[in-house]
């Protein structure tokens, strides 16, 4: 988590030395989603994400300087500087910029699963945004009628870019998910162990019953949509940060352990920005 | 035999002999086996990788999209190519971008199928040819069925490529007979196949020796049927001698055979079933216009149907659509 916060605080500081190109979507304060699901997958599964796909592939892959590369648009990026921020592809991993538009993608690729016999579960992200789009109610249904092995996981960010959800949303999120007969699970959590307990929790459920399975985590993002369009109050960020994931977790750690940590990431992520910098 | 059992015969075939095929679409399943029984038997036949879907033409072409980059080369029917419009984000943003966009690490290559265009009195949202709409985007191919190229060798070779494709049906086309060219004949007319690497082959041919032609008729799909009978009837009733170019692939273009006719009866006139302006034809002739401008002795001539909706009624209807009366009109004065 600290690493994936450090990285996207990094690209931020990057972007005003000029080095970036285009836009860049920031996850911070939704760390602890990224590593408590992905910290239950194996090889042979695979992950569709979304925009906000950094803390994602770092959590995957680890590939911090393949990505770093690619966001700065060199040709030894993860996608030869093509993709950029939100195209990202790897093995067991892609994203792509289209709102719920990876969704029907993932439930393929869970059926390529199901046909070839695999063990694999495939996993999707999304935000609430993405509740606006036809092409994921679309899905929910096929994957339910033909019983995919996919987990959705939706990271509730309570923003879709500058509408807050009371603007956008109608209904119930869970029930969304429920009326396609797919079992749900909706968390408010910034925690990591408690995310972690349950992502282990639901991705086991998938890879067992072989059928699609919902994981909502209700959580927050403090940083801007993208780069710097951010009108929120800021007393309702201000009043998120004491929940951050870094926090939650920090202080079960004792101050030697936290320093060790933050100090491995500084030097690990130093070196990763000096490889990339040194890229022509 | 006739276009839509080949089509019916090629699509058991594939799933027989290419373990990676999966075919999706809305109502295939058996005894119905889809709504131009195209489909007929192959759930019966491949239960496992043969999915009647939910009528979600968005979803089903994703879900395409996911088999295709796990390595299945699925094929979906999209029940009319009307439809089409409800896979275009699909089609833009996901399945012609993969290979491209993740720097070549994977390839996404699924095939559609639709039944398209109209004649049949289905009125304005079950007729029309939106092909168009599709023409010139990246990394897509848009086949199309034709009287005289044969479906199964039309899907083999689109299987064969690592990218996606559109192939397109005219429904008019289903109860036709196949007439593939046989040495130096396509049926009653002269004529063989030309094709440029990495293309499919287009047909030529004409009534009379190519020299003695004096204008060159490009036209796909069902056009190509009304377009050949037009070719004999002007050749035998006025001796107006044209030669007919019919492409299997209109995007991206195999212009060669095109150029090669041209060259020789310096005129041109295209024909498409699809909506006037902004169409094939308009490119062929900035394209043929580009290549050729010297050897074109007047300017070509695009000839498509009516730019608004396909009335249900039928006298309304062959007022709308391209038929064979403009067809003629517009070789005719070509010729000259």
């Amino acid at each position: 988590m600290r690493f994936i916060r450090d990285f996207e605080e990094t690209l931020l500081q990057l972007f005003e030395e000029g080095l970036l190109n285009g836009t860049t979507h920031a996850c911070i304060g939704q760390e602890a989603d990224c590593v408590g699901v992905i910290e239950h997958l194996r090889p042979g599964d695979h992950i569709f994400s979304n925009h906000r796909c950094h803390g994602h592939y770092l959590a995957w892959s680890g590939d911090a300087r393949g990505l770093l590369a690619e966001i700065m648009g060199k040709p030894e990026g993860v996608v030869g500087g093509i993709g950029g921020s939100q195209h990202i592809c790897a093995p067991g991993f892609k994203s792509n910029g289209i709102l719920g538009g990876t969704v029907p993608a993932a439930a393929g690729i869970a059926l390529a699963m199901k046909l070839s016999g695999s063990d694999g579960i495939s996993v999707v992200f999304i935000g609430d945004g993405a509740f606006g789009e036809g092409v994921v109610y679309e899905t929910l249904n096929m994957a339910s009628v033909w019983k995919l092995p996919l987990l959705v996981v939706v990271e509730n960010n309570a923003w879709s870019q500058s509408t807050p959800l009371a603007k956008n949303f109608a209904g119930d999120m869970a029930a969304r998910f429920e009326a396609f007969g797919i079992p749900t699970t909706r968390l408010e959590s910034t925690d990591v162990l408690e995310i972690d307990a349950e992502g282990r929790r639901q991705v086991g459920l998938v890879r067992e019953t072989r059928s699609p399975h919902a994981f909502i985590i209700d959580t927050y993002r403090l940083c801007h949509h993208s780069k710097s369009d951010d009108n929120r109050p800021a007393d309702e960020i201000e009043a998120r940060w004491p929940f951050e994931p870094l926090n939650v977790h920090g202080v079960r750690l004792d101050r030697a352990d936290r320093e060790r940590i933050d100090g491995e990431v500084r030097d690990a992520l130093a070196e990763v920005v000096g490889d990339a910098r040194a890229l022509t | 035999m006739i276009f839509v059992k080949e089509l019916n015969e090629s699509l058991h075939t594939l799933l027989e002999t290419d373990e990676r095929v999966v075919v999706l679409g809305e109502d295939i399943h058996d005894p119905y086996g889809g709504a131009f029984k195209a489909t007929r038997g192959l759930t019966t036949s491949y239960p496992d990788r043969v999915l009647t879907t939910p009528v979600s033409e968005a979803g089903i072409v994703g879900v395409a999209a996911g088999l295709a980059l796990s390595g299945y080369r699925p094929i979906v029917e999209i029940m009319f190519g009307d439809f089409m419009t409800l896979t275009f984000d699909q089609v833009v943003n996901h399945i012609a971008k993969y290979g491209a966009m993740y720097d070549g690490k994977v390839t996404c290559p699924v095939i559609i199928r639709t039944p398209s265009g109209g004649h049949r009195g289905y009125g304005p949202t079950h007729s029309q040819s939106l092909e168009k709409h599709f023409l010139g985007v990246p990394h897509l191919t848009v086949a199309a069925a034709s009287p005289f190229h044969g479906p199964g060798e039309i899907l083999t070779a689109l299987l064969q490529r690592d990218e996606p494709a559109l192939f397109v049906e005219h429904k008019l086309l289903y109860p036709e007979h196949v007439v593939r060219p046989e040495g130096s004949r396509v049926g009653d007319a002269i004529g063989r196949e030309e094709a440029s690497d990495g293309y499919l082959p287009s047909v030529v041919l004409s009534q009379v020796p190519r020299e003695d032609c004096t204008v060159t008729v490009l036209a796909y799909g069902y056009s190509a049927l009304l377009a050949a009978r037009v070719v004999e009837q002007l050749a035998v009733e006025e001796e107006v001698f044209a030669e007919l170019v019919v492409p299997s692939q209109i995007s991206p273009m195999d212009w060669e055979p095109v150029e090669a006719s041209v060259e020789r009866t310096g005129s041109l006139v295209t024909v498409e079933e699809g909506t006037a302006d902004w169409s094939w034809g308009t490119e062929a002739a900035a394209e043929i216009g580009r290549r050729r401008f010297s050897e074109l002795r007047r300017p070509v001539r695009v000839v498509a149907s009516e730019p608004t909706v396909i009335p249900s009624s039928r006298d309304k209807e062959q007022q709308v659509l391209v038929g064979a009366d403009t067809m003629k009109e517009a070789i005719r004065e070509a010729a000259a």
